[in-house]
């Protein structure tokens, strides 16, 4: 019981039991608390940007509209279909992998991984118009166009909040291309064994999550 | 389930229980590789007791250097810069690299599974993984230090450390990185608490000091990332001057005050929780009686962690905050001291009546009761909004921090570090000279700080390099006691390297006690537990009769 699982019931996709763990459902609990709390500990990451967010917000309300109002709404729309589109993509590789599906768990993580691409190329042309016309954080704003008390610190938030998410967008995709890797090459994954891709996916709801926080409040509000 | 390997201690036979088939943690394996890529939770605690150390001597050795400094009034030893940089050093060395990790990642990580009957936990890659993170921030932020220094203090105060020329950047961020190790070592011990328990151990059959940790990693997963993402704000506005935090382009120190406190608020009760978790199995073995009001100790270490995240203000009193925002974050401070004072009459309760065995973990429990007390009330006192005003940034809030954080914290390491040194390394150190350094080094502190409380509310800011003569022969006796306190620790090092090779065996269980980690073999074996997995009928910290437990176990 305690030393391993190995083809107990003659089904090839059952993980490792590690040997301190009393059973597999017991491992499987743990690593998804413990993926849990990690997400908890990601979020108030984030919070502490959005408290900077309100702070300043509260103390320069015009300059938060202006600078809100000076995004490409376009692209920040386009960005948020194609993340929650790729959360969607992300959620059904869970799906595949508890029905056995290999070739599918993979072909949705590669669809996953391509719009987070796109994601990140439509962030680089945002970002590249920005550092274009001047729209940067605290003394390297130089924008003619919108001169308000309080701007520089308005792109200083949205600059540091969207490169911190982009960071997570990366490593998520780095995350995602491992269990991508071993949907295709290993084929292991099956209704006892999907723990790998499952948290995965969960990384990558919070990537989405985070975005879905950031959009309204840095485009829209 | 399956029958318990050993729960009657008491009656032990002494020799039968030896299995030679399964060698000690220590000695599975001895090269070089089998430690430094070890996956098992008690070589791990080792390294890490081993670096926590390391640490620990830096820390004091600046904080002698501070104490020679402030010897007489002006130059004494070193210029004003330095002193700067010395004593930001010496809290940042001591409270991210010593007081942070060091009871909760060594005696926590050592003692948890075994209080737990697991056999690692849950995650023994990432716990490894922590070690080398912490190892990593020490790294870059030693680096920094040494390669110009930090002149900011520990607390980074902005707009100060968004201008300084000294190195704020690495610091920082090996801090932020110290902080991903903090929180990979919480999430490792929720997780262990909520999976591993053998059989029969409930959550109210948990060990005191279990709970403690439980309490303490809460708040390690919860505050920490906040710091982490102000570290990586105040080196990015540092570097490129975003001005997040710099009044001058429209930015908000006290924001920043905000999100440091939100964090080093609960750091303190890091710090200080596992101290408690440590007591409480202390104060029950030493005198031979269950714990009395066990729920309300555990209850009131989640108490703590809960109302210390509500708490932090009462660090921002004078920083323009409104009278009732004050008043608020007053009361909130003064709850602490609530869940503080359930503990202290409950460990008072334990004593009254014990047959008390007075060795050297016992007398660090006195020390610990007088720190704690006294500490706790100049808290309250502190948390009063009409007097902190009085002794903000004094030397009164330098003695009651280091009276709460580190004396308490102090004495229940070091009281850790005796109770299971025969637990961990199979062999007891010698009781006589453990008394003689306890003794030194309670006197040692209350003779440094005891001082500077004086000093403090005769009006001494904290952080000064000069002050006027009428200070100094408080000074003197606070540097007089720090040099007290350094005899004590250099006595303890010498007997405790010592016992490690020549101490008496130790046998299981030499303190007699009920704590589930005692059922183990000493020093245990790499899987913990001999035999099938135990189980556990009895409560941890349970003494039937105080009297019956004096019969002498063979050892």
């Amino acid at each position: 019981m305690q030393s391993s699982a190995h083809t107990a019931d003659g089904a090839a996709n059952l993980p490792r039991l590690a040997g301190h763990f009393a059973s597999l459902e017991v491992q499987n609990h743990a690593a998804r608390l413990g993926m849990w709390l990690f997400l908890a500990t990601e979020i108030l990451l984030f919070a502490g940007l959005f408290v900077c967010y309100g702070c300043y917000r509260f103390l320069y309300p015009e300059a938060w509209a202006a600078g809100s109002r000076s995004l490409d709404l376009t692209m920040g729309t386009v960005n948020t279909v194609v993340l929650i589109t790729s959360s969607l993509t992300a959620a059904l590789a869970v799906h595949y992998a508890k029905a056995g599906e290999n070739k599918k768990v993979g072909v949705m993580f590669v669809l996953t991984l391509l719009m987070a691409v796109g994601f990140l190329v439509i962030k680089y042309f945002e970002y590249a118009h920005k550092f274009h016309i001047g729209t940067l954080p605290g003394r390297y704003y130089h924008y003619e166009g919108i001169q308000v008390t309080g701007i520089p610190l308005y792109f200083t938030v949205y600059f540091c909040s969207t490169a911190l998410h982009a960071f997570h967008v990366i490593i998520g995709m780095a995350v995602l291309s491992v269990a991508m890797v071993r949907a295709f090459r290993k084929k292991d994954f099956g209704p006892n064994n999907y723990t790998m891709v499952e948290l995965g996916s969960m990384y990558w709801h919070l990537v989405d999550l985070v975005w879905i926080f950031l959009f309204p409040m840095l485009y829209l509000v | 389930m399956t029958p318990s390997s050993s729960i009657d201690t008491a009656g032990a036979a002494p020799h039968d229980e030896h299995h030679d088939h399964h060698p000690s943690y220590l000695v599975d394996g001895t090269t070089i590789k089998s430690w430094i890529l070890t996956v098992d939770h008690k070589r791990i605690g080792l390294m890490f007791l081993f670096f926590v150390l390391l640490f620990f001597l830096v820390g004091g050795i600046f904080a002698l250097l501070i104490r020679l400094e402030l010897l007489t009034p002006g130059p004494t030893i070193m210029d004003a810069m330095t002193y700067n940089r010395t004593f930001t050093l010496h809290g940042l060395v001591m409270i991210f690299l010593f007081m942070i990790p060091a009871i909760p990642a060594v005696f926590g990580n050592f003692m948890l599974p075994l209080m737990l009957g697991a056999k690692d936990v849950a995650f023994p890659r990432l716990n490894l993984a922590s070690l080398y993170i912490y190892l990593t921030g020490a790294v870059f932020m030693l680096w920094g230090m040494l390669n110009g220094g930090l002149d900011t203090g520990w607390t980074f105060y902005t707009p100060y450390s968004t201008h300084t020329t000294t190195t704020v950047a690495p610091v920082m961020f090996g801090a932020f990185i110290i902080g991903f190790s903090s929180i990979a070592t919480g999430i490792n011990f929720i997780v262990t608490c909520h999976t591993m328990r053998a059989p029969g151990i409930t959550w109210f059959k948990m060990p005191l000091f279990v709970w403690a940790i439980y309490a303490t990693s809460c708040i390690q997963v919860l505050a920490t990332p906040v710091i982490g993402l102000l570290t990586v704000l105040v080196a990015v506005e540092n570097l490129f001057s975003f001005g997040m935090f710099d009044p001058a382009r429209g930015g908000d120190p006290v924001l920043f005050q905000h999100l440091f406190w939100f964090y080093s608020h609960p750091a303190v009760y890091i710090m200080v929780l596992p101290a408690f978790g440590v007591m409480s199995e202390i104060v029950s073995t030493y005198s031979r009686k269950n714990i009395f009001g066990y729920r309300a100790v555990a209850y009131s270490s989640l108490g703590i962690a809960f109302v210390g995240f509500f708490a932090w203000g009462h660090h921002m009193f004078v920083s323009g905050q409104s009278t009732f925002d004050a008043g608020v974050f007053g009361v909130l401070t003064m709850l602490v001291g609530v869940f503080t004072a359930i503990k202290v009459f409950n460990w008072v309760g334990t004593v009254y009546k014990g047959a008390v065995d007075f060795k050297t973990p016992f007398a660090y429990f006195c020390g610990f009761l007088f720190f704690t007390v006294f500490g706790g009330m100049t808290g309250i006192a502190l948390g009063t909004v009409s007097l902190d005003v009085a002794w903000h940034d004094t030397y009164f809030v330098v003695a009651h921090f280091h009276f709460i954080m580190v004396g308490a914290t102090i004495m229940a390491f070091l009281a850790a570090l005796h109770y299971w040194f025969p637990k961990m390394f199979g062999r007891t150190y010698h009781e006589g000279w453990g008394l003689v350094s306890a003794a030194l080094i309670i006197l040692g502190f209350n003779a440094t700080f005891i001082p500077q409380f004086l000093l403090g509310n005769n009006g001494m800011p904290r952080r000064y390099y000069d002050y006027p003569e009428r200070f100094q022969a408080l000074n003197v006796a606070s540097t007089a006691g720090a040099t007290l306190l350094a005899f004590g620790f250099i006595i303890i090092a010498m007997y405790l390297t010592y016992s490690l090779v020549y101490g008496k065996v130790a046998g299981k269980n030499p303190w007699r006690s009920k704590g589930y980690e005692w059922l183990s073999e000493s020093p245990p074996p790499t899987h913990n537990f001999v035999g099938p997995q135990p189980t556990f009928p009895e409560e941890p910290h349970f003494y039937v009769d105080p009297k019956k437990a004096e019969v002498p176990d063979a050892v």
